[in-house]
């Protein structure tokens, strides 16, 4: 590994209960600070704390960042942490030749050796022959720099992630003060703890200098991201969702209610609207999946903007409550993270598998809106849109992200707020009155009456409603009316959002048409390939119901459509159901992101080379 | 606001409940309770689920909210926490709200949200034509049981305690004198109320509260409960309910006979649970409790939730988006 870059990538791992994503998540911001692009993959596994030392206990965090435009977390680390041999022996598969592997040699005992179901040492059997190894006695440097505090000796152990971090710090010449500054607020109330975790922070950080004084570790000078003048921070996708929520509540003057049932991996959104009470968002949490959804539409019906969130299983939960929605007409923004799937399927892991469930998964006929996120940052937009078609349309919307989204982070540049339009809805003016199923003909929106306003006392039921009166009605012609309705009403979407651009490319050859989390990797396969000369286009959606108007005349400027997901081909079926458009695919769902070159290959297998180009800016 | 008739609260919309169901005297009784308690309608808001009874919101002149099978709990929990100003009505049966709905009751009940819960019980499913419900007598023959259903029925007013309930009351579908009353008190009551009302299902399971309801014998086999009242009854008033401190069960004792005087028999306290739990399980030759069995005080849900959770928006936006390090390259 050469000593200067413009990207490297780290990868941390150790035991579940290590702390290794706090790790990962001070680099992370240290990475930022010090003016990095970058992009972060949690790793771990459902287990809270699993038996030390076994393979599936494996926590890991992997960063990659650099200069360039960083979009995605890397395919193979340039150097692995890993703090026992399970750490270790798990992550030898992700790397390539010649990487750097550091590893704590105190945790490479006969004992953990075979706790990792490990015959032979691998620090001595030759199967690490291919990197450079560099053995340091973590464990034992850590207790002795911790000494002065008189922790216990548990204690004293656990300050193993703050050495690393300081020592990985040190070597990419990273600040220590954001992590300084974090652990200071963390352990306010306990001193000896406060302490004894800095002064290993220090302790790893010197033991890098000390060791290039001797020449055997060397520091590495990463290129810094060219940024646009701006204020940064790291934010991760669920940080980003409660925030965009928070906005759209203010975007649109409406208070939001957050109703929701625990579930991984959408509960650190519940976590993080719980601390913003003081935003204008009241949070829930619920008897149960379907008691979320239910609250929170009691709520939309009470005028204020009903929001639910949970992954696949508990979304499906909450299915029959989204045609109460559909057929009251009322706004409500239900947020998927979702995960590897069927029934519980690998809750820690990330795959886009809901898109059906999303799009199609209703009894009766009732369309209701789609949108996705593409970045962790993305979100913030993203729940901002949802909440502008669900109170503007008078409409439930389903906001998908996933796993990776809501625990990846990134650097983002801090939005303008000021620039965002203010969200339109149908709530009356106080004291008037009038016709609740009086509706926008634009939007199909009907007003958005609710109990506390005098002049609109009315019923309404999950029954099929009279379209004027709201009254029960069996009439065969108003059904048909009604169901039109609803279709019209997700049909006349597509009239308020942007036209679908191009990410990067040209048309003409391939288009690799994705969303999701799929983005980032996808964008630098795109990006590397163009560079080599092929005819590539992306194209990327953030509306997956309606599509935008002018996706399918788009498509027909291209030869080929490649198709990327992390499920077995479900926007592949979307786009050929919809736009009658035939797709080559490429599925993974191995719970894990997309690596670069496994979409480069794909585009390499349908990307002519460049021969014209019709730039379409 | 003019003052309102009962009749006021009446919609425009034909009722279509069976004839002679017991729900229209239900109906009645609400309107009347409306009228007596000067209920605005813009404030008032009844939930219901589905079911013969959970029709009842069309019928009434206020806010209104039929959804969907069992969850009118969750989905009235949601309107109160949003607005914690409004009358909240929750209208159920036994089957939408035991059975598929039993969760969902179980916690607005624990969590003390301030709603007034009627459930209607029939003891039968009427609205899919008659299979047997999670209150039918075990051998009640319907569809799906055609040689008497097995299943061990729950004893709704038992479920409720069970559940926490903090005001517990019954009554017969029929009774218009103390019907609206016991509305109008499960109203007032800050925190959950829970109504059970024993209704009359003409069509599937008729008179099957018969041994309690019909009029010529209620008298005796009823004991309406009242708070700091001897626990008499009888057509002359003359039977009550003694605690046997053996035993520690209730039994029924006439005065004047074997020595008993008016000082053996329980007074009724509302405030007590282990009261409460021995007069809602009374079963033949004992009378059935009606009336306000159990009430106590105790902060609900909304109140508690709205002192912690002000929706006032004090924190910006702009400055939550400028939360922890901040790199800055303006």
């Amino acid at each position: 590994m050469s000593d200067t870059a413009s990207r490297r990538v780290v990868r941390f791992a150790g035991d579940s209960g290590d702390g290794i994503q706090l790790q990962g998540a001070q680099f992370t911001n240290a990475s930022a600070m010090a003016g990095h692009d970058l992009a972060t993959l949690p790793d771990f596994p459902a287990e809270i704390r699993a038996p030390q030392g076994t393979r599936f206990g494996v926590s890991a965090f992997q960063i990659q960042f650099g200069g360039d435009r960083v979009t995605s977390p890397g395919d193979a680390p340039d150097v692995l942490v890993a703090l026992n041999p399970a750490a270790l022996v798990v992550n030898i598969p992700h790397l390539e030749p010649g990487a750097l592997i550091l590893v704590d040699a105190n945790a490479f005992t006969a004992q953990r050796l075979k706790r990792a179901d490990l015959d032979s040492n691998p620090l001595e059997d030759g199967r690490l022959d291919p990197f450079t190894v560099y053995p340091i006695d973590i464990s034992d440097l850590t207790v002795e720099s911790v000494k002065p505090f008189g922790l216990g000796s548990k204690d004293a152990g656990r300050c193993k992630n703050f050495w690393v971090l300081g020592l990985v710090l040190w070597m990419f010449d990273q600040p220590r003060t954001p992590t300084i500054n974090w652990i200071e607020r963390r352990f306010a109330s306990d001193e000896a703890i406060r302490d004894a975790n800095i002064a290993a922070l220090n302790a790893g950080h010197a033991y890098g200098e000390t060791a290039e004084i001797d020449g055997t570790l060397a520091q590495h000078h990463v290129a810094h991201a060219e940024l646009k003048a701006a204020e940064y921070r790291t934010i991760t996708g669920a940080e980003a969702t409660a925030l965009g929520l928070v906005a759209a509540g203010e975007l649109a003057d409406i208070d939001l209610m957050f109703c929701s049932y625990p579930i991984t991996p959408a509960s650190s959104l519940l976590h993080h609207l719980t601390g913003l009470e003081d935003a204008g968002v009241a949070t829930f949490q619920a008897e149960d999946e379907i008691a979320a959804v239910c609250s929170a539409i009691g709520a939309s019906f009470a005028g204020k903007l009903g929001v639910t969130s949970s992954s696949g299983p508990g979304i499906a939960l909450k299915t029959e409550a989204l045609g109460l929605a559909v057929a009251t007409e009322l706004p409500l923004v239900v947020v998927n993270s979702q995960r590897a799937g069927p029934s519980t399927g690998m809750p820690t892991k990330t795959e886009q598998s809901d898109l059906y469930q999303a799009v199609y998964g209703r009894n009766g006929d009732t369309p209701i809106p789609v949108v996705s996120a593409s970045t962790p940052a993305d979100t913030f937009d993203t729940a901002i849109e949802a909440v502008r078609i669900a109170l503007r349309h008078m409409t439930p919307v389903i906001m998908l992200t996933d796993g990776y989204l809501a625990n990846a982070s990134e650097l983002w540049p801090l939005p303008d707020f000021d620039a965002y339009e203010a969200i339109e809805h149908t709530r009356p003016a106080v004291g008037s009155s009038g016709d609740v199923f009086e509706r926008n003909p634009d939007t199909q929106a009907r007003v958005w009456a609710a109990p506390g306003d005098e002049g609109y006392v009315y019923r309404v039921g999950g029954i099929e409603k009279d379209s004027h009166t709201g009254n029960i009605s069996y009439d065969p012609a108003n059904h048909q009316t009604m169901t039109d309705l609803r279709h019209r009403k997700l049909a006349q979407i597509a009239d308020f959002i942007p036209e679908q651009k191009l990410e990067q490319g040209v048309t003409g050859g391939l288009a690799v048409v994705a969303w999701g989390s799929t983005y980032g990797t996808i964008y630098q396969a795109v990006k590397e390939c163009i560079t080599e000369g092929l005819s590539v286009a992306q194209i990327h959606l953030r509306h997956l119901n309606p599509l935008p108007s002018n996706l399918g005349e788009l498509l027909t400027e291209f030869e080929t459509i490649l198709v990327p997901e992390l499920n077995a081909g479900q926007l592949a079926t979307v786009l050929r159901d919809q736009l009658l458009v035939e797709c080559v695919q490429l599925n993974q769902v191995t719970g894990q992101p997309f690596a670069v070159k496994t979409v480069k290959q794909a585009i390499a297998a349908h990307a002519p080379q460049r021969m014209q180009e019709v730039n379409r800016g | 606001m003019a003052e309102l008739k009962a009749k006021d609260y009446a919609t425009d919309q034909e009722v279509r409940w069976c004839p002679g169901c017991g729900d229209y005297s239900i109906l009645k009784a609400v309107h009347r309770a409306l009228a007596d308690s000067g209920a605005d309608p813009a404030q008032t808001v009844f939930v219901s689920g589905i079911g013969c009874s959970s029709r009842l919101p069309y019928y009434v002149d206020t806010y209104g909210f039929h959804t969907i099978h069992g969850r009118a709990p969750a989905i009235a929990t949601g309107v109160k926490l949003a607005n914690p100003d409004l009358d909240v009505w929750v209208i159920t049966g036994d089957g939408d709200g035991l059975s598929i709905g039993g969760n969902h009751l179980l916690h607005a009940l624990r969590r003390n949200v301030n709603l007034n819960i009627l459930l209607f019980n029939n003891e039968i499913y009427g609205l899919t034509k008659g299979q047997y419900s999670p209150t039918s007598r075990i051998g009640t023959p319907s569809p799906t049981s055609p040689n008497g259903s097995l299943d061990h029925p729950i004893e709704p007013a038992q479920f409720a305690l069970g559940a926490g309930a903090t005001f517990i009351a019954r009554c017969v579908d029929i009774d218009q004198k103390a019907l609206p009353g016991i509305l109008n008190a499960g109203q007032a009551h800050e925190g959950a109320a829970f109504v059970e009302l024993l209704q009359n299902c003409i069509v599937y399971n008729k008179d099957v509260w018969e041994d309690v309801a019909n009029k010529k014998t209620a008298a005796d086999t009823q004991v309406v409960c009242e708070h700091g009242q001897p626990l008499l009854y009888g057509k002359d008033r003359n039977k009550g309910l003694r605690l046997n401190t053996t035993t520690l069960t209730l039994e029924s004792v006439t005065l004047g006979e074997d020595g008993i005087t008016l000082a053996d028999i329980l007074v009724h306290d509302e405030t007590n649970a282990v009261m409460a739990q021995m007069l809602v399980n009374m079963a033949d030759p004992l009378p059935t409790a009606m009336g306000v069995i159990h009430r106590r005080s105790a902060p609900a849900y909304d109140s508690t939730y709205r002192a912690h959770k002000t929706l006032e928006r004090k924190a910006r936006v702009r400055d939550l988006l400028r939360h922890g390090n901040l790199l800055d390259r303006r």
